[in-house]
C-alpha cells in the first residue's frame, strides 16, 4: 500500500488532482483498495464455479441468459446465483468460471463504467467497454493458470451504429465480436448446439426468449453443473435484453411461464 | 533579515473572505428546491458542456458556483469519494452528509492554508424515500456548512433569491411549479434578462428514477413547464 493510500475515505478530500483520470480501478490501486487474490499453485480446493451463460442477437438487439447453479467439485454450492448483470444502462455482462472472483470482477466493471460516465459526462463507447473488460480478463490470467479462470460474455446496444453487438472473451483477454450468438461455461456447447437449430437473426422477442430458455434447459439436461428451471422451488434463469431502449430485466413471472411451457414441450 | 509586516488575524481572514465573496458574486447563481418527487437544481448556464450541476451517486447530486476549475476538481473528488465508499462498504452508506462534511473540511483547509482561498460555493443534495428524508447542504468558501430547509440559493444575490423562493415555495409542489418558481426567481434579479429555454441547466433527483435518481431536464421540458 502506498504511503498516501486511503486518502479519500479519511476526513477531507484530496483536491490536488489537476487533471483527473477517469478510471476507478486506477483509483482503487492508488488507494490500496484493489481486490487481490494470492493462491498457492496447484491448489486442489473446490471453489464454487458458475456455468452456462448465453447471448443471442435478434431483431431488436441482444438477449442474454444464464442458469442459476454454482458447483464446487461435485457439490451444488448455490442454487440461486445471479450470473447475468446490467453493466450500465445500455449493456449487459454474464459470467462463467470461478464465481467469487467473477462477481467481484463484474462489480468493478459496473463501478468503472458508472465512474467514467459521471466524471466525463458521457458513456464509454460500446467498443471501449468491451476493450476495458478484455483488459480486466487479461489481468486475471495468472489466476487462470491456477485453475481460477473467469470468462465473461458482453453485449450492448451500439448507439452510433444503431444495432446490438455481442462480444466473447478467452482467458488471455482475447476479445471477439460475434455476429449471431455465443455461449460459455461447461454447458455452453450443448446450449450452442440447440441455438444453432433455431436461430434466425430476424427473430422477434418472444421467439428469442423461448430459444434462450430452451437452450438452458437443453444444457441442464446434459451438463450436471448447469441447473435447469426448478418449478418446485421457483428457481428460474436470469434473462435480460439490451435494445435501443436500453437494458431490461425480464420479469420472473414471464420467464416462469415460458420455462414451464418449454419443459412440457420437451421430447 | 527583514521582519514580515504584522497583520492581525482578523484582518487576514476578512481580506480572504472578501476576496472569495467578490469572486463568487461575479458568477451566476444556482437555486435548489424540493418538489413532490424529489429535488430540483437549476441555474442559468449558456454552455451546454461545462456543467455546474452533476451526479455524484445514486441519491446524491452536486452543484457549484464560482470558478469552474475549482468546483470541478471538488466534483471529481466527490465522485471518487462516493464510488470508493460505495464499493468498499455498501451503496446505502454513501450520504450527502458525509460528502458535505468532507467538502467542508477541504474548503476550510484551503481557506486558511493555501495562497488563495477557493472562490466557490457548493450544494450537496440527497433525496430519501419520503420528502422528510431529503437533505440539502450548502458549503461555503471557508468551509462553513449549513443545512438548508426545502430550498436555497448559492452564488451572486443569494439573499435576494432566497427571499423570492420563500414567497414561491409550497410543500409538495409539482415539478412544473417548482421549475416556474426557480426560473422566475433567477429572472427577477435586478440585473437579469429573460433566459431562453436552452440557456438553463436543470437537473433533478427524482424518486421515480430507479437506482440512479439523477436526471437532466432538456429545453423542451423546461419550456413546457413554464407555459
Amino acid at each position: 500500500m502506498s504511503s498516501d493510500a486511503r486518502r479519500y475515505l479519511s476526513g477531507s478530500l484530496p483536491i490536488d488532482a489537476v487533471t483527473p483520470h477517469a478510471s476507478f480501478v486506477t483509483l482503487l490501486d492508488a488507494e490500496g483498495l484493489a481486490p487481490h487474490w494470492d493462491t498457492a499453485a496447484g491448489s486442489d480446493m473446490d471453489i464454487p464455479e458458475a456455468t452456462t451463460v448465453l447471448a443471442i442477437k435478434y431483431r431488436n438487439g441482444v438477449v442474454m441468459a444464464g442458469d442459476r447453479r454454482a458447483t464446487a467439485g461435485n457439490v451444488i454450492a448455490h442454487r440461486r446465483v445471479q450470473k447475468v448483470f446490467a453493466a450500465d444502462g445500455y449493456s449487459a455482462v454474464a459470467i462463467s468460471g470461478t464465481a467469487g472472483m467473477a462477481i467481484e470482477l463484474i462489480k468493478l466493471f459496473q463501478t468503472e463504467l458508472e465512474h467514467y460516465e459521471k466524471i466525463e459526462g458521457t458513456r464509454l463507447s460500446l467498443e471501449g467497454k468491451a476493450n476495458y473488460l478484455a483488459r480486466m480478463v487479461r489481468n486475471h490470467l495468472p489466476l487462470a493458470f491456477q485453475g481460477l479462470a473467469v470468462v465473461p460474455l458482453f453485449c450492448g446496444y451500439d448507439e452510433s451504429a444503431d444495432e446490438g453487438k455481442l462480444y466473447t472473451f478467452d482467458v488471455v483477454g482475447g476479445r471477439y465480436e460475434e455476429q449471431d450468438y455465443a455461449t460459455t461455461g461447461s454447458g455452453g456447447s450443448e446450449a450452442k448446439s440447440f441455438i444453432k437449430t433455431v436461430h434466425d437473426p430476424q427473430m422477434d422477442e418472444p421467439a428469442v426468449l423461448r430459444a434462450a430458455i430452451e437452450a438452458l434447459i437443453a444444457a441442464a439436461e446434459e451438463d450436471a453443473a448447469t441447473g435447469g428451471p426448478d418449478l418446485r422451488r421457483g428457481i428460474y434463469p436470469n434473462v435480460v435484453t439490451v435494445t435501443a431502449q436500453g437494458f431490461v430485466e425480464i420479469e420472473e413471472e414471464q420467464i416462469a411461464a415460458i420455462a414451464s411451457d418449454a419443459l412440457e414441450a420437451r421430447p | 533579515m527583514s521582519m514580515p509586516m504584522y497583520v492581525p488575524p482578523e484582518q487576514l481572514i476578512k481580506d480572504r473572505a472578501d476576496f472569495a465573496k467578490k469572486g463568487i458574486a461575479r458568477g451566476r447563481p444556482i437555486v435548489v428546491l424540493e418538489y413532490e418527487d424529489g429535488v430540483l437544481l437549476l441555474g442559468e448556464n449558456p454552455s451546454g458542456s461545462l456543467q455546474k450541476i452533476g451526479e455524484i451517486y445514486d441519491k446524491v447530486a452536486f452543484a457549484g458556483v464560482g470558478r469552474f476549475n475549482e468546483f470541478e476538481s471538488l466534483r471529481v473528488a466527490g465522485i471518487r469519494y462516493a464510488d470508493l465508499k460505495g464499493y468498499s462498504y455498501g451503496r446505502a452508506d454513501v450520504t450527502a452528509k458525509g460528502l458535505a462534511n468532507a467538502y467542508a473540511q477541504s474548503l476550510g483547509q484551503v481557506f486558511t492554508h493555501e495562497v488563495k482561498p477557493y472562490e466557490i460555493e457548493l450544494i450537496v443534495a440527497e433525496i430519501g424515500d419520503i420528502t422528510a428524508d431529503t437533505r440539502i447542504y450548502r458549503v461555503q468558501f471557508d468551509g462553513t456548512l449549513r443545512d438548508l430547509d426545502h430550498f436555497g440559493a448559492i452564488g451572486g444575490d443569494d439573499d435576494q433569491l432566497t427571499s423570492r423562493l420563500e414567497d414561491g415555495f409550497e410543500a409538495d409542489m409539482s415539478l412544473a411549479s417548482a421549475l416556474r418558481v426557480g426560473c422566475d426567481a433567477i429572472e427577477s434579479l435586478d440585473d437579469a434578462d429573460e433566459v431562453a429555454a436552452d440557456g438553463w441547466e436543470v437537473a433533478v433527483l427524482d424518486r421515480g428514477n430507479g437506482r440512479r435518481k439523477f436526471h437532466r431536464l432538456d429545453a423542451a421540458t423546461i419550456e413546457a413547464a413554464r407555459q
